[in-house]
């Protein structure tokens, strides 16, 4: 700017320092190695208990086999449970975190509405979604709700902060432009922030839907419904046929979820 | 007749006590094309920006009149300034389109001041500005184009679409921020040929940012010549001399 003085150049760089070397981060890295060392010394690992544990989880794959195709009922039912819960906590998660995203970014929000809505999205992320059902569990009871509590949570902690941050990485050029035309608020969002954050937010449901799937297989565990109360029974009754013909069935429905999310992002050009 | 705009003791201070614009006062007829020459960092975009308050002027006002209507842009908030932006066009410099809208969501972009949020949600627009975009696309010339998303066309090709969207706008005035700057000679003569005679074509007055003094010379009906937060030049290309010049951009050398 003409009317302001050149910035002053920082002290004279040496020559012969074609880059400028960080003592930090070499004391950081140095501190990390130090510290991973120090851990596994701790934790008494030992290279006979792997050799030892290997020979226990051939013989826990061995008794998988022949897997139990007996119990179709329980599997069926448990499985519809974990996608249900998946597919409605996806939903109710992205419809809050939405909203939450919006008021969380900080070249659209005054700072003190980013605050709260950034502390929200961060307590909801700090807790597993396994403890959180536990805790649901304990507040409505056993059973599919407490699931979906828990991974709505669970949602709004990972996609809130994901919108946020995305809503702050656009360009501000279209933005100005469509509010000088006169537009209102709502419609600056819709027609200058929405389009161009769009493509990454249908990447976020479908990255967060991919997510929920497999953890809804996981809070029946503490009994918050779904496929996974059946897993961990079986475990307890050393049905290892059982347990294998589950675990097989879930992978088979992630990847199967996979292929039908790259689907719809295909769909949405993201 | 009342000015079109009208700006008076216009002050803008980023930081407090350092002024970039110093006490600009500049009044617009009410037709033919006005462009602002001076150095980068003089203060050409914030005086623009300050006319349709995206930036808020530290002192000074800004007469605003259009159909019976004087209004002091500085002094505007919330509903009151969002309805005289709608009055005011505006083009720039890197187009400012939205890209992953189509051009004729781009236009459309220009009458979201008259539609409610749930309307503009459901891209429900009134079938008269609909028609409107599809006359405007023809007139600079891409008709073709209504259903391509905005990030496929050249710069030449947007920066219509940034002029056709201002003027679905019905703009009382248009103002543009270095129209030219991003573009290639021949097609910024084009895009300064489409902002003159759009101008004419309305009787609005356009006031154009512009860094090629040859291009302001052949096109305007009046240079504005802006140096350290002041103007130091107003009158016709033809009264800019060589020593005017130097005396808005300073040094002579560039002048071989």
């Amino acid at each position: 700017m003409s009317t302001t003085t050149a910035p002053t150049p920082p002290a004279a760089a040496s020559r012969g320092v074609p880059f400028a070397s960080s003592t930090t981060t070499r004391v950081v890295t140095f501190l990390l190695l130090a510290y991973t060392v120090y851990a596994v010394a701790q934790l008494d690992f030992s290279w006979n208990r792997f050799v030892e544990g290997l020979g226990h989880g051939a013989r826990l794959i061995g008794k998988m086999f022949p897997p139990d195709l007996g119990k179709w009922d329980i599997l069926v039912k448990g499985m519809v449970e974990s996608m249900q819960i998946a597919v409605l906590a996806t939903v109710l998660g992205i419809s809050i975190s939405l909203p939450l995203g919006f008021l969380g970014a900080r070249n659209l929000m005054p700072g003190w509405v980013t605050w709260i809505a950034r502390a929200i999205v961060a307590i909801c992320r700090s807790l597993h979604p396994v403890i959180v059902a536990i805790l649901f569990v304990k507040a409505v009871g056993f059973g599919a709700l407490a699931g979906i509590l828990a991974l709505t949570v669970a949602s709004i902690g990972f996609v809130g902060k994901l919108f946020a941050e995305a809503i702050e990485e656009i360009s501000p050029k279209q933005v100005e432009a469509v509010r000088a035309t006169g537009a209102s608020f709502m419609n600056v969002i819709l027609f200058g922030v929405l389009p161009q954050v769009m493509a990454r937010f249908v990447g976020f449901v479908t990255y967060q839907l991919d997510s929920n799937l497999r953890n809804s297989t996981m809070v029946g565990i503490v009994g918050a419904g779904g496929i996974g109360g059946a897993l961990f029974s079986a475990f307890q009754r050393f049905d290892y046929g059982f347990v294998f013909t589950i675990l097989a069935t879930i992978v088979c429905i992630i990847v199967l979820a996979e292929i039908g999310t790259n689907y719809v992002k295909k769909a949405f050009h993201v | 007749m009342a000015h079109a705009l009208d700006i008076q003791g216009l002050v803008k201070e980023y930081k407090a006590g350092q002024p970039v614009l110093k006490g600009i006062s500049l009044s617009i007829e009410g037709t033919g094309l006005t462009s602002v020459i001076g150095p980068s960092g003089t203060g050409k975009s914030t005086l623009l920006r300050c006319v349709n308050r995206l930036i808020d002027p530290t002192k000074g006002s800004i007469w605003l009149t259009h159909e019976g209507v004087r209004v002091d842009m500085s002094t505007l908030q919330g509903k009151a300034l969002r309805e005289q932006r709608r009055h005011i066009g505006m083009v720039f410099q890197e187009y400012n389109l939205v890209e992953r809208l189509t051009v004729m969501e781009n236009l459309l972009t220009g009458r979201l001041g008259y539609i409610d949020a749930w309307n503009a949600w459901r891209r429900k627009f009134p079938q008269a500005d609909i028609e409107r975009a599809f006359e405007l696309l023809d007139i600079v010339g891409l008709s073709a184009f209504a259903h391509q998303r905005a990030d496929a066309l050249s710069g030449g090709q947007r920066q219509r679409v940034g002029i056709a969207r201002a003027l679905m706008q019905h703009p009382r005035v248009l103002l543009a921020d270095e129209p030219t700057s991003s573009l290639d000679p021949k097609t910024s003569v084009e895009i300064m040929t489409l902002l003159r005679e759009q101008g004419r074509a309305r009787g609005i007055p356009v006031v154009v940012n512009i860094h090629d003094v040859d291009l302001a010379r052949r096109f305007s009906d009046r240079i504005v010549g802006m140096s350290g937060g002041h103007v130091v030049y107003d009158g016709d290309g033809a009264g800019l001399t060589e020593p005017i010049l130097k005396q808005i951009y300073g040094g002579e050398d560039w002048l071989q």
